[in-house]
């Protein structure tokens, strides 16, 4: 089990590395360091002064080797359009993003697992046909369309719900939380929903799937020869079994969840991480686009982890075989 | 007369399918008696695991029962509500399947599936649940049951979870177990054990017994009676020492020629040349008229009815007396 | 789990291969079989192939070319569709802000989507099947680092790895791009971001393909390896390539859209789809509803009609995968 996760955490530490080294490259080739200190206008000589003293005429390894060390205690250098610390201006909008990617997470899971489980039992009512035309509506739907036609339909026609923002924030230390406010919670619903609906058709196809699957095994077949009820074998074994691989992916999902926020947010107006990486990409922001995808990358490769780990401990047969091999 | 246990009468199962009706078993009467082991032989195909399948009434869409009669000790059972179906299934009938190795749900213990089917079934507390659980463990042959039953099925070899299987088949004292193939998926060492394990448990219990396997060396070893099937169709049933003995139905003969002995070192084994037709393309009169090699006009025409010969009951038109006397 | 959309490369490849009759064969049973569904297929079919004339035939059946800034009228702006009662004949579909036909702006957009993505899904197919077909058959170092870098790559959204690609090219390129360069940047971005799904099935097929006795023949005979994989093995994974293909297409026309969305695809002199719905999202308060519903309503239509078309070709040629 330890050897396990130790193996584990060793390719998340490669991962980590190679996207470092992209990142590095980034930062150093694509984008010009010496832009984040001097202005257009200064003249060439000046410029190499900087350079200098920034290192930058050090051989490649070394720069590299001394970006990782800043980047691991949370210095990506400075912004062109903000001239902030990239770091600062991140943890800034972390928290909106984070509380956005949990809320849309924790309603894709309730709802496709809900559904999902609904479609594969009643497969031939009416109300799971439409569950699933639904789904394929919502996979092929663009995001940004379905948060348009949200913001036009509750914040223009009807006037509910805020269009854009996050609403009144309350901080708590340096975290900053919209749950806490009837205008934060008022504010999160929309971009939450618009966010987390095609998590939700995805894991509803695959609860469906999961579950007809299941529901052909032996041991199912063997639980109805045995006469245990219905619902015993539907909730009791067959969805504890769904759910194992479900609960794989719907982690998995949760990174992913955080780059499409980029989208949402930037429909909402939400101040997030992706927002502040769209705009980035937009004037070529590069100290800013580098961090964000070494910050992502470290919450994608963390998650990998826990969900390994998780794995584990939901399936004995994984748990004995691991701690049998060491 | 005592009731027969379970009694099948003239049973038809058919699955629609998108190219038609297919017939799976076409006229099936078989009984079995308190305490007797009916061994259902023939290849695969044959119907034998969809008889069993109808028997507990675990025939699935697009599958159906569209004829005849299934009497669990003189009650009809094959046109019971679901749910009545359900409390009859562990509790009267047992089954065990074919592979024990997914038969198991592998998230949960063993404990846990045999209480959870005990108190199913019967109205215990946890604890006697528990007791009960570790008792049929035992009894099953399952070494230091009070600590095995907290393990997880992968935590057993292929064997000692066919015994779990066979536990919890038995957890509620059925009338009736169905076992289908028990031992093909085991080590060859080991399918002498589960079947004298079911053989024991028959006798100690009375419980009737139907053992479906494509074995005739497993048949011969337990069963009392046997029925040989062929698409579809009991070709031949009757005591198993008179069967294995003096088969009567020519598809009887090849599947008892088929069987190495260690005396005949000097015979040929003899096959049977050609395979059993695709259910979609069952031959009209006897299904085995085109592999027969006694087969006749009307055996291309006239589909044998099941008929006496002594203890046994062969389908053939070779032993129609009153044809045979016309024709002389 | 992400592959649960396209057909397991060894199921796919076995059935490739067990004779040329399989489309045939898949027409026989699956069409029929379904025809409701297959109704449905028929009408995303007519709907996907409307679509593309369209594009085709923009300058003919556009009432103005609306990037010929000579052609546009500000006393023509912000006019409803012709149904309401602010109608002006003869802008079905109503004007935006800058007296922009808004159907002739679809019509040139949709041009430009449907380029973006057909080229897109080009690139990423001849840069995935050409990775795999390298992975699988040489093996070894090579197939771990290109299936490593696949990997990883997987674990990221295409979006996100688009994005990035469209920086850098920014960066490098100056942020000032002219249109075409830019559409030339999201070809690039696009096939960058989504050319593992080819990889990895390609790759399935050649390792089971390579075992078989035809390629040690042809290996035996002398035959040049690029020769071999194109002409022997790739055609055994061409099947499941057609799916992914056109999932992809109807992927890469989304991510150009969300590209041009959050404004780092096409300009507002050159607009896609997206571009217009960014536009028009603008005037979305102001009531004019319009602008941004009528190119919202073709982008979702287009990706929904190629969607059902890949399903439809996913159950039809590997019916075992529902």
């Amino acid at each position: 089990m330890l050897a396990f996760t130790l193996r584990r955490a060793l390719q998340a530490i490669g991962v980590m590395i190679a996207v470092g080294i992209i990142a590095f490259s980034m930062f150093r080739f694509a984008g010009d360091p010496v832009n984040q200190i001097v202005g257009i206008d200064t003249p060439a000589a000046e410029r190499e002064q900087v350079r200098k003293s920034l290192g930058l005429d050090d051989p490649v390894p070394v720069q590299f080797v001394r970006y990782f060390a800043n980047a691991v205690q949370f210095k990506f250098g400075i912004s062109y359009q903000f001239r902030q610390p990239v770091a600062s201006l991140l943890m800034e909008r972390m928290p909106a993003t984070l509380e956005l990617a949990t809320v849309a997470t924790i309603l894709a899971m309730v709802f496709g697992i809900l559904m999902g489980v609904y479609t594969a039992l009643r497969r031939e009512t009416l109300l799971a046909k439409t569950f699933q035309a639904v789904s394929l509506i919502g996979i092929s739907l663009p995001t940004f369309l379905i948060g348009i036609l949200l913001i036009y339909l509750f914040a223009v026609t009807l006037g509910w719900l805020p269009s854009f923002g996050r609403g009144e924030v309350v901080k708590i230390g340096w975290w900053s939380t919209g749950l806490l406010t009837v205008s934060g919670l008022k504010a999160i619903i929309m971009p939450a929903i618009t966010l987390g609906l095609f998590q939700m058709t995805l894991i509803m196809r695959l609860v469906r799937a999961e579950m007809l699957e299941v529901l052909r095994t032996d041991y199912i077949r063997f639980a109805r020869a045995r006469g245990l009820t219905t619902r015993a074998i539907h909730f009791g074994h067959a969805l504890k079994n769904t759910l194992v691989p479900v609960i794989t992916v719907a982690g998995l999902q949760f990174g992913s969840v955080i780059a499409f926020a980029i989208i949402t947010e930037t429909v909402f107006q939400w101040p997030g991480m992706g927002l502040m990486f769209v705009q980035a990409v937009q004037s070529v922001d590069i100290p800013i686009m580098a961090a964000y995808l070494l910050m992502v990358s470290l919450i994608f490769v963390t998650i990998n982890l826990v969900v390994d780990i998780l794995y584990t401990i939901v399936d004995p047969r994984l748990r004995s075989t691991v701690s049998r091999a060491h | 007369m005592t009731v027969p246990v379970l009694s099948v009468r003239n049973l038809r199962v058919e699955f629609v399918t998108r190219r038609g009706t297919l017939r799976a078993i076409d006229g099936v009467s078989f009984d079995i008696a308190k305490g007797e082991v009916l061994g259902v032989v023939g290849e695969s195909g044959a119907g034998k695991s969809v008889t069993g399948l109808a028997a507990i009434g675990l025939i699935d869409p697009p599958g159906r029962i569209s004829g005849g009669e299934i009497l669990l000790s003189g009650m009809r059972i094959d046109n019971l509500p679901p749910e009545d179906m359900r409390r009859i299934r562990g509790k009267r009938i047992g089954m065990i399947f074919q592979d024990p190795l997914t038969s198991l749900n592998p998230l949960y213990r063993v404990g846990e599936q045999i209480v959870e089917t005990i108190r199913t079934h019967l109205n215990l507390s946890e604890q006697a649940a528990r007791k009960r659980a570790i008792d049929l463990l035992a009894e099953v042959g399952i070494p230091a049951p009070e600590k095995r039953i907290d393990a997880y099925p992968h935590e057993f070899s292929g064997g000692m979870r066919q015994r779990v299987v066979i536990a919890l088949a038995i957890c509620a004292e059925p009338e009736l177990i169905i076992a289908d193939e028990p031992t093909t998926a085991l080590d060859v060492s080991v399918q002498a054990q589960i079947i004298s394990l079911i053989k024991r448990l028959g006798r100690d219990h009375g419980t009737a017994v139907m053992l479906v396997t494509h074995d005739m060396g497993v048949i011969a070893e337990t069963s009392d009676r046997v029925a040989v099937m062929y698409s579809g169709r009991i070709a031949e049933i009757g005591p198993v020492g008179d069967v294995v003995r003096n088969p009567l139905h020519p598809y009887a003969k090849g599947l008892m020629g088929a069987i190495p002995t260690l005396a005949g070192d000097d015979k040929r084994l003899v096959q049977i040349p050609g395979s059993m037709p695709r259910l979609s393309a069952i031959p009209p009169g006897c299904s085995f008229n085109p592999r027969c090699g006694f087969a006749f006009d009307r055996c291309r025409i006239e589909r044998p009815e099941p008929i006496r010969h002594g203890a046994q009951s062969v389908a053939c038109h070779l032993f129609d007396a009153s044809a045979k006397d016309s024709a002389a | 789990m992400t592959d649960a959309a396209v057909p397991r490369p060894a199921e796919a490849s076995t059935k490739a291969s067990r004779g040329t009759g399989w489309l045939r064969r898949a027409l026989d049973s699956d069409i029929f079989y379904s025809f409701s569904r297959s109704r449905m297929t028929m009408i995303a079919a007519v709907i996907t192939a409307l679509f593309f004339l369209l594009a085709i035939f923009a300058s003919v059946l556009a009432v103005q070319n609306p990037f010929d800034p000579a052609q546009l009228q500000l006393m023509n702006s912000r006019i409803s569709p012709l149904w309401t009662a602010d109608g002006q004949s003869p802008f079905l579909l109503g004007t935006d802000e800058q007296g922009r036909d808004v159907l002739s702006a679809i019509l040139y957009g949709l041009r430009i989507s449907l380029t973006v993505g057909v080229l897109g899904m080009l690139f990423a197919g001849t840069l995935g099947i050409t990775l795999g077909l390298i992975a699988g058959y040489v093996g070894g170092a090579v197939d771990s680092v290109i299936m490593r870098i696949a990997d990883v790559q997987l674990t990221f959204p295409a979006i996100l790895i688009a994005l990035m690609v469209n920086g850098i090219a920014k960066s490098i390129l100056g942020n000032k791009l002219d249109p075409m360069s830019m559409l030339t940047v999201l070809v690039l971005a696009i096939g960058l971001s989504s050319w593992v799904q080819y990889a990895r099935t390609v790759r399935g097929s050649v390792m089971v393909e390579k075992s078989k006795d035809y390629v040690a023949a042809a290996q035996l005979i002398g035959l040049p390896a690029p020769k071999i994989m194109l002409r022997h093995v790739l055609p055994n994974a061409m099947g499941p390539v057609l799916v992914i293909a056109t999932i992809n297409l109807a992927l890469a026309i989304l991510t150009e859209a969300t590209l041009s969305f959050l404004g780092a695809g096409m300009p507002e002199t050159m607009p896609s789809l997206g571009t217009l719905i960014r536009i028009g999202n603008n005037y979305l308060f102001a009531g004019e509803w319009w602008i941004v519903a009528f190119p919202g309503i073709a982008l979702a239509g287009l990706i929904l009609s190629i969607n059902l078309l890949g399903d439809w070709l996913r159950d039809a040629l590997n019916p075992k995968l529902r």
